[in-house]
């Protein structure tokens, strides 16, 4: 057990979260992580989707990876990850259907999510399986946090709620003359956020400057 | 007819463009755009896949809707793009050595990249309403190619010219390259009600 729980496996878990993150960092999976943000519904369920295909896919890779000849690895990760996208999409629209249609095309989108391929190139392909559970799990979890963080500012800014509850018309904030951000809303704000919090946690770790 | 295809085509430029509106192939798209002559490589190289692509998945979704195998659409459409990918790398190799040693890693990567697969959904999700046809999916695909060859060759311009300006530590790199991206997309939001 306490090998399971050993210090190096907490830095593999651990370390996606904060400082090898893999958005602000390694910049992997930008793609859905803007798209999705305008509310923070969407979000959670999409980094909780991400979290989940990312941890699993990293486990069957890493079984597989002594009986994967190198030459068809591409598809073969192709395959297990379209596979579990699918599974996860089909839950989706059973249990969440509203929210499956927010997300619409970027649920498919997974697949080509670049931390998915990232993680299974470079960490389940050469790791035993409870590692690369633990290695995507915190993948994963780094990337729904940023994710919560810009879908936080653009819906407090832009609609003027929390988990929809909207408490600008609550506390009659309009009759002091206030106005949502309608900006917020808007694709291009995801991306100034989202420099906003990369400028934010460079200025507090320097060793992650560029030159 | 003819008009339609024509403002399928432009729309999918400047309007419902790629990395502008939805963000898609995002990544490929911060890695490459440091200077201009390989984004113009990568750029022509995604137009060319998404050309083929979009296509052959229109056909193989209307295969697969009719057969009622629909939830199998992500694996194929995948699949169909990782071979025609494999195919395009075999042809150019074959017949233009030059333009494969130039664009090296970036071409088998192409099918991992969201713009091809993004492509693809969409025009699922739109057989519908405005793209009907073969035809109209090609349109579609090539539209929404250069739109992303605009984009990247257009911010690895502008990454050139910031290399000699004063840019705060923190934000050297890829903070700014971000919010220069967010601008960028403001100004292509003008474009959005564009009709033809």
């Amino acid at each position: 057990m306490s090998q399971l729980f050993s210090k190096k496996n907490k830095e593999v878990f651990a370390n996606p979260l904060s400082i090898n993150n893999p958005i602000t960092v390694q910049v992997l999976g930008i793609c859905s992580a803007l798209a999705v943000t305008a509310k923070l519904e969407p979000a959670i369920v999409m980094g909780l989707s991400v979290t989940v295909i990312t941890a699993f896919s990293n486990v069957i890779i890493s079984l597989l990876r002594k009986t994967i000849p190198n030459r068809i690895r591409i598809i073969v990760q192709l395959v297990v990850v379209a596979a579990l996208v699918t599974i996860v999409s089909e839950i989706l629209k059973a249990f969440a259907y509203d929210v499956s249609v927010q997300l619409s095309v970027y649920v498919g989108l997974i697949i080509t999510n670049c931390i998915l391929m990232g993680r299974l190139e470079a960490f389940a392909m050469q790791n035993a399986p409870w590692e690369s559970f633990l290695d995507g799990l915190g993948n994963g979890l780094g990337y729904a946090k940023i994710l919560f963080i810009i879908a936080f500012f653009r819906e407090i800014l832009g609609s003027g709620s929390i988990f929809n509850y909207n408490f600008v018309d609550a506390l009659h904030l309009k009759d002091f003359g206030y106005l949502n951000n309608g900006l917020m809303i808007l694709p291009p704000m995801a991306l100034v956020v989202c420099g906003c919090i990369i400028w934010y946690q460079r200025s507090r770790n320097k060793e992650l400057q560029e030159k | 007819m003819e008009t339609n295809l024509l403002s399928l085509f432009v729309k999918s430029i400047f309007v419902d463009n790629m990395i502008f509106a939805y963000f898609l192939g995002m990544c490929s798209y911060l890695a490459v755009s440091k200077n201009v002559k390989t984004s113009l490589g990568l750029g022509i190289a995604v137009t060319f896949v998404l050309v083929v692509t979009v296509p052959v998945n229109f056909y193989l979704n209307q295969y697969l809707q009719a057969n009622h195998l629909g939830f199998l659409s992500f694996i194929l459409f995948i699949a169909v793009i990782a071979g025609i990918v494999q195919l395009v790398e075999m042809v150019v190799e074959r017949f233009s050595p030059s333009l494969y040693a130039s664009l090296g890693i970036f071409l088998p990567l192409i099918a991992v990249n969201c713009a091809i697969m993004g492509a693809s959904l969409f025009m699922q999700q739109r057989v519908s309403t405005d793209i009907t046809s073969a035809g109209a999916a090609t349109v579609y695909g090539l539209g929404s190619g250069i739109g992303w060859l605009l984009a990247i060759v257009g911010l690895a311009a502008i990454r050139e010219k910031m290399q000699y300006s004063d840019v705060p530590a923190p934000l050297k790199g890829l903070g700014i390259t971000f919010i220069t991206v967010g601008l960028m997309a403001l100004a292509f939001m003008s474009f959005s009600g564009l009709k033809i």
